[in-house]
């Protein structure tokens, strides 16, 4: 099993989406929620996933065409 | 001296030993460096500081070192230069400009952040530092990773040009080039650091490398007198410097080294990557992040982990922010340039511009102490001038070209 702690943020035209839902259930990827904030027009979630390698990467992918972004939980490790 | 408490998260405050982590288990909040103030007051003082080395290390007992110094014995205590030309231009009393574009040895102050975090992976037993990097961080870290006879990893998106990483290969460090997204560069660097037992400065030691800019900011404090400014404009890329500087303060105070803290802590960033500075204009704690387009690169960070305590500082210190287009930036480089005779980095132009504005703007008012931040050296990327500078005058090699060349100049400027 592969684990990832990422920290997703969501667009205002996502907020309404159930996203993580459907990471849960379409990718079987086990989440584990620490901290998030969801506001009217703005949302953020730092979570851990944990699945095999290739499903993890199948919904960091779908995450991403969604328009959500996904960031490891550092955010900023490339520093110019 | 037992100094350290060890480390602390910032969200919900619980206490960790002091260890090469960064994020606490419990809510992923960032980890930071825990002082035992009560057994510093009284030992740390403006004499044992003044009796110390003229490097950021005369403040080594309010940084997290407990050993001995392993590399970077020169680094900070640059120049507090007051640029009295700069402010007659702006209409001010008094400017200050924190000249970080010297800094030992690699002329960014990042050599501060990173000559703790590989001082500290020596005290931890590392042999291997590392970075994600394609300027002045990477530079650094191969710089001192050779003086201290470590082995360096520097990783970089496999599009950049070569003529940008030659300063940093100079030093013999390996040097990665990864084919992909910034995005994906930048996920595959944060589980590279998960993975190998490496000090990758910014990732697992970002607490203890963040505690050295604390140094940037004693060294104002201590060049002022031990007076604090009426006004500090910081650049800010990932948000930690402002937080620092402004811990720094703090800290002197706490420690009885400073009467009253009047400062107020300006963030300054690019208009084509300002989510900070949005935030604070904006007024709000909710950091949107923004894809880079600007040409002041190495403040081009689109999510910025520290934002929100960048964002908060500035709130807290009643300070404020602005944007600059690049243009401005250009115009701000020239200006401290041609006032001051100093070759600043694109971030450079930025503090110079931002400052112009919030002076303009009577946000900073003209007869206020104001410091300038200058963290990065022209000469490194001297291409952000490209195309915007020329020679006045070209002229064939003789005398009497000259001679009319200088006459046509002289009844240009009469």
């Amino acid at each position: 099993m592969a684990r990832l702690r990422v920290r997703l943020t969501f667009p205002p035209a996502l907020i309404q989406e159930p996203i993580v839902y459907r990471l849960v259930k379409d990718f079987d990827i086990v989440i584990n929620i620490r901290r998030a904030e969801v506001k009217a027009d703005h949302g953020w979630i730092a979570l851990e996933l944990e699945a095999d390698e290739r499903a993890l990467e199948r919904g960091v992918k779908w995450l991403k065409d969604k328009g959500v972004q996904v960031d490891p939980i550092e955010r900023d490790v490339i520093v110019p | 001296m037992e100094k350290l408490n060890g480390l602390r998260c910032r969200e919900c405050g619980r206490h960790y030993a002091a260890a090469p982590i960064h994020v606490c288990e419990f809510c992923f909040g960032p980890l930071e460096v825990d002082y035992r103030y009560d057994v510093l007051k009284g030992v740390v003082t403006r004499e044992s500081i003044a009796a110390g080395p003229p490097s950021m290390w005369r403040y080594k007992d309010l940084l997290p070192i407990e050993g001995d110094v392993a590399v970077g014995h020169h680094v900070g205590f640059t120049p507090l230069i007051r640029a009295q030309n700069l402010a007659d231009e702006l209409g001010c009393r008094e400017i200050w400009v924190k000249n970080d574009s010297v800094c030992h040895p690699t002329w960014s102050f990042k050599d501060r952040v990173v000559a703790v975090a590989v001082t500290k992976a020596r005290e931890f037993g590392f042999d291997t530092v590392a970075c994600a990097s394609t300027g002045n961080l990477a530079n650094s870290v191969a710089a001192h990773a050779a003086e201290g006879r470590l082995k360096s990893y520097i990783f970089i998106p496999a599009d950049l040009e070569q003529g940008k990483v030659l300063a940093t290969l100079v030093y013999n460090p390996t040097l990665v080039a990864v084919h992909g997204t910034y995005d994906e560069v930048n996920r595959l660097c944060s589980e590279i650091a998960d993975k190998y037992r490496w000090a990758f400065v910014n990732v697992n030691f970002r607490p203890y490398y963040s505690e050295g800019s604390k140094s940037h900011g004693f060294e104002i404090i201590e060049q002022l007198g031990w007076k604090t400014p009426g006004h500090i404009v910081v650049p800010c890329a990932g948000g930690s410097l402002i937080t620092k500087i402004w811990k720094a303060i703090k800290e002197l105070k706490t420690l009885g080294l400073i009467d009253g803290v009047s400062t107020k802590m300006h963030a300054a960033q690019a208009l084509g990557c300002g989510p900070i500075v949005t935030m604070i204009k904006n007024d709000t704690d909710v950091l949107v992040p923004v894809r880079p387009s600007t040409i002041a690169k190495s403040l081009a960070i689109g999510n910025p982990a520290d934002g929100y305590y960048a964002y908060k500082t500035a709130k807290e210190s009643g300070g404020f922010g602005e944007h600059a287009t690049d243009e401005e930036i250009v115009e701000g480089m020239l200006l401290l340039a041609r006032t001051e005779g100093i070759f600043t980095e694109t971030a450079g132009g930025v503090t110079v511009a931002a400052a112009k504005k919030l002076i303009e703007r009577g946000v900073i008012p003209r007869d206020e102490s104001i410091v300038l931040c200058i963290t990065g050296n022209g000469l490194k990327t001297p291409d952000s001038l490209q195309d915007r500078l020329d020679a006045h005058v070209k002229i064939k090699p003789s005398l009497s070209a000259f001679d009319r060349a200088l006459a046509d100049l002289k009844s240009q400027t009469s």
